[in-house]
């Protein structure tokens, strides 16, 4: 155990970084570049905090603490050099919240709220980059962004594909990929991981815009419909409707991951074309039930319901099995199903029907 | 290797180098020893030939690392430590120290299984600041001496892989080195085993893309890695956790040169030179207005005086002093009062200025210290890597303000700002480059403060830099009408008869300064006040 006081209060903690200590005995220092689910960077220096003894301030998001430290979260110091990392990060930030889409949900905007800088000190030149919509999926507004590196860093650490990167140096220092192209010219998979790691404005959903504030929205925490690896996320939910997929750090399956299709294949829940009811060749009705059955919007097919849909499948598995033998009958199973179901539909091939001839798409 | 064989090769090779000599190539930057100069890193550069490994061995190579493979890497750390001497790259943190702490991490962790190195040993060669070339002139011109200083410290602290990160800028010093490498490992001076004492160390090269950060060690250790070099947070120090995660220990390549002379001579012979806290010899690259420029190796302790004006002959032109600038970028400007203060770590420090790698730039009465410090911003700016906010966006603010200032727009509150940025960015910055970028600014403002005001409240550049600052004048009672100024005004608005006080067309001159620059009497001043036709300021 190693004895250390923060803020005049003296701690006993097993080790660990400061600000690890301070957030498990309720101290909350303020963070940017930090995120629970990546490598401390100790780069945006809003962690700073004041260390017995160190000449210049010490961010508490890499500073391991160590007996007999003595440590200030929010002395004057430490809270003025804060708020002078805020006004150089407002000097270089367009100030159009109004229309953000991270409005209410950016991190900058809370802590710029909570230091009260209403004015930048500094007048210059500030970055002026187009809005990059060049890409599916993934809005990219660079003026955005203050260089947390959140990004690039999820890119490496959980996705390891490193398509985005820090290029030139100084103030020209930018996030991009190499020699700064689409998104889809780089190795890029579309995962989003660096949308969901973002604090500010500069990387966001595209198909999301303007569909509801983050307190105009509910967060419903579901699986994954894709695959069978059922990852968790959250649907941002509005009037009924998903507008939105966001990670949802604290599942143990996915831990906040996901892929293409999981972040951003969700449009299909609200399309017209989506079947919601089991439809059956109108012909196949009229045998089964001897009535012309209930029109669907597609030519040739009526709509069913699922006890005369099953049936009819039941009974044409039989009669191929009992007119040409089990070989007949071939089983495609499917990646969207567990592995449990998988696992059952093998065995309906298998047992039930009695043939080998199963075989499964294996990927989405 | 056994060191009857290295004697052997001695002997012969004294015998060779006596017959054959060395050639120095005229270009070449290094002169020989001045009066004052005392040579201990650069003793071998000109006097060997640095693509053969029997010159070096010549003159005593190879015998310290013989010396210290029948020590203890403990009695090794001791003996360097008793020796005084501290680290050349800038920061002065003694060598011994640095190889204590890796050798009790690598003794804290289990020898790797997977037969990676225990520990590494990086040579820093990157040398960044602009003017400075003391390294390259070693790397150059001794190559051998970093090799065997690399292994000394290798074996002290416990690494069996080297690596010298150098510059890209510096092929001849890269092509020098792919020379010494094989041989010392042909002669079994690099590699396994060597003189038979059970040590194994090699040494491979690793080219930077010019990165004035990379010289940061760890972002150093980063661009070894294959990754941007981005200064990492402080601690873990890569004494602890270096170079893949390793104990690490980053030397410069000045400190590891004096490395075997310490062995050969006795580390009482090194603490014999130089002051109280700073041993040895230091090489400057002085430069600037000062007649003698270029490499030099000197006592520590010794005055900026002494340097200047004795070793470097004075100022170009008969000029007045007016600074020198020492430490390279993210050192300061220390004005005349500190011409007798000794040179050692602590009164630089102590000065508000730095030692650093040793670049020396001297100013005279014409050089203005706005301008310098807005050149300075500018070289750090350029360089910040951008990661932390307080550099990469403070100091662009800085140098938006030097900016304005030069070009006749500075206001009060301006000055205000600048103090309110420069103490903030030096204690909130990640990284020496952007806690020390503002020193340039700082050691201006605090002695140079009327420059700066001159150039806010009157728009005059004194020092008759600042274009659209100031205009020339032609004293009446010094002019004695030569004529130089009027036969080299390129826009002919001089007039007057021989041997009578020329006038300038005011309104039709464009403030060259050639006329300045050309009259031998002093009869042309700068006053306050453009001329119409004054060159407009470049827009940044
Ligand atoms: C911005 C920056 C640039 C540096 N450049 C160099 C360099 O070019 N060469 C060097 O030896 N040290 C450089 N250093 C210092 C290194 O970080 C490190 O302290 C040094 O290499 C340690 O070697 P020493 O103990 O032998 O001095 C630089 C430091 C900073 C902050
Ligand atoms: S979408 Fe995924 S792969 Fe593409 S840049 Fe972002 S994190 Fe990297
Ligand atoms: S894009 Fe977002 S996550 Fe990436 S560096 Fe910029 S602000 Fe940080
Ligand atoms: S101080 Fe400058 S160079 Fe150092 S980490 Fe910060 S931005 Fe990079
Ligand atoms: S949160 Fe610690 S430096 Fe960014």
């Amino acid at each position: 155990m190693t004895t250390l006081t923060i803020n005049g209060k003296t701690i006993e903690a097993p080790g660990g970084t400061i600000l690890e200590v301070s957030q498990a005995n309720g101290i909350r220092i303020p963070t940017l570049c930090n995120h629970p689910a990546l490598a401390p960077k100790g780069a945006c220096r809003l962690c700073l905090v004041e260390v017995k003894g160190s000449r210049v301030l010490q961010p508490a998001c890499t500073f391991p603490i160590s007996e007999g430290m003595e440590v200030q979260t929010e002395s004057p110091k430490v809270r003025a050099a804060r708020k002078f990392v805020l006004e150089l990060l407002l000097s270089d930030h367009p100030k159009d919240c109004m229309t953000c889409e991270m409005c209410g949900n950016c991190e900058l905007q809370d802590l710029i709220y909570e230091y009260g800088v209403k004015e930048t000190p500094f007048v210059g030149d500030h970055h002026e980059y187009p809005l990059d919509d060049r890409d599916p999926f993934i809005l990219r507004d660079m003026e955005k962004c203050i260089h947390c590196r959140r990004c690039i860093r999820a890119c490496d650490e959980i996705q390891a594909v490193n398509a985005i990167t820090m290029i030139n140096r100084g103030f020209r220092s930018k996030v991009a990929t190499s020699f700064d192209t689409r998104l889809q010219d780089s190795n890029c998979v579309f995962c989003g991981q660096c949308i969901s790691v973002c604090p500010t404005g500069a990387l966001t959903e595209k198909d999301s815009h303007g569909q509801g504030r983050v307190w105009q929205t509910t967060k419903v925490t579901t699986t994954c419909p894709y695959c069978g690896v059922g990852c968790n996320f959250d649907l941002n939910i509005r009037d009924g409707k998903v507008v939105k997929v966001t990670s949802n750090w604290n599942n143990p399956v996915n831990k906040g991951a996901l892929c293409v299709k999981g972040r951003f294949g969700w449009q299909f829940l609200h399309s017209p074309d989506r079947l919601t009811i089991p439809l059956m060749k109108s012909s196949l009705w009229k045998e089964h039930k001897g009535t012309e059955g209930a029109p669907s919007r597609y030519e040739g097919f009526v709509e069913a319901d699922w006890e005369t849909a099953l049936d009819a499948v039941a009974k044409g598995l039989l009669t191929a099995k009992s007119e040409d033998g089990p070989d007949a009958v071939g089983i495609l199973a499917s990646a969207k199903c567990t592995n449990e179901e998988n696992y059952l539909i093998q065995k309906l091939a298998r047992r039930e029907i009695g043939t080998n001839n199963i075989d499964h798409c294996a990927r989405l | 290797m056994t060191l009857k064989e290295l004697e052997r090769i001695r002997a012969k090779a004294q015998k060779e180098l006596a017959v054959r000599g060395v050639e120095i190539s005229p270009d070449s930057e290094l002169k020989p020893p001045r009066p004052g100069e005392v040579r201990v890193v650069l003793r071998n550069c000109g006097q060997i030939d640095p693509e053969r490994i029997e010159d070096y061995i010549a003159k005593d190579g190879y015998f310290a690392l013989y010396k210290v493979l029948n020590m203890t890497p403990e009695q090794v750390i001791e003996e360097a430590k008793r020796s005084g001497l501290r680290g050349r790259g800038g920061a002065g943190f003694p060598p011994g120290q640095k190889w204590f702490f890796a050798r009790q991490a690598v003794a804290s962790r289990p020898a790797p299984a997977d037969g990676t190195p225990p520990a590494y040993l990086i040579c820093n060669g990157d040398e960044g600041d602009p003017g400075a070339f003391m390294d390259r002139a070693v790397l150059e011109g001794d190559p051998n001496s970093v090799l065997e200083g690399m292994a000394i410290a290798a074996y002290a602290m416990g690494a069996t892989q080297g690596y010298i990160y150098v510059r890209a800028e510096y092929p001849v010093a890269v092509e020098h080195l792919q020379t010494a490498i094989p041989q010392a490992r042909r002669l079994g001076l690099l590699g396994k085993n060597i003189f038979g004492k059970g040590f194994d160390f090699d040494v491979d090269i690793r080219i930077g893309a010019g990165a004035f950060v990379c010289g940061e060690e760890t972002a150093l250790i980063d661009s070894i890695e294959g990754r941007r070099g981005e200064p990492r947070p402080r601690p873990p120090f890569p004494a602890v956790s270096g170079l893949w995660g390793k104990p690490t220990s980053v030397n410069n390549v000045e400190t590891l040169a004096n490395i075997p002379q310490i062995f050969l001579n006795g580390a009482d012979w090194f603490a014999g030179m130089g002051t109280e806290k700073s041993k040895g010899t230091k090489t400057f690259a002085i430069a600037g207005k000062v007649k003698n420029a270029g490499l030099i190796e000197v006592p520590m302790g010794i005055t900026m005086r002494e340097i200047i004006y004795d070793i470097g002959e004075g100022i170009l032109n008969k000029k007045k002093f007016k600074a020198a600038q020492t430490g390279g970028p993210l050192g300061g400007c220390l004005p005349a009062k500190y011409l007798d203060t000794p040179i050692d770590f602590e009164s630089l420090a102590a000065a508000g200025s730095l030692m650093g790698s040793g670049g020396l730039i001297v100013l005279d009465e014409n050089d203005c210290m706005v301008d310098v410090a807005r050149f300075f911003m500018d070289f750090t700016q350029d360089e910040s890597c951008g990661k932390c906010p307080p550099c990469c966006l403070g100091t662009k603010r800085l140098l938006e303000i030097l900016t304005r200032m030069t070009q006749a727009e500075g206001t009060a509150e301006d000055l205000q700002t600048i103090e309110y940025l420069t103490e903030n960015i030096s204690t909130t910055s990640l990284c020496a480059l952007g806690q020390g970028s503002v020193n340039p600014v700082v050691t201006t403002m605090r002695h140079f403060r009327d420059e700066y005001e001159s150039h806010v409240y009157k728009k005059f550049c004194p020092s008759g830099v600042c274009k659209g600052m100031f205009h020339y004048e032609i004293l009446a009672d010094v002019c004695n009408g030569c004529g130089v100024c009027r036969k080299k005004c390129p826009d002919k608005v001089i007039k007057g008869d021989k041997k009578v006080v020329h006038e300038i067309d005011l309104p039709n001159c464009i403030v060259c300064g050639d006329c300045y620059k050309a009259c031998k009497f002093d009869a042309i001043a700068i006053r306050p006040g453009p001329t119409p036709k004054s060159r407009l300021p470049e827009r940044r």
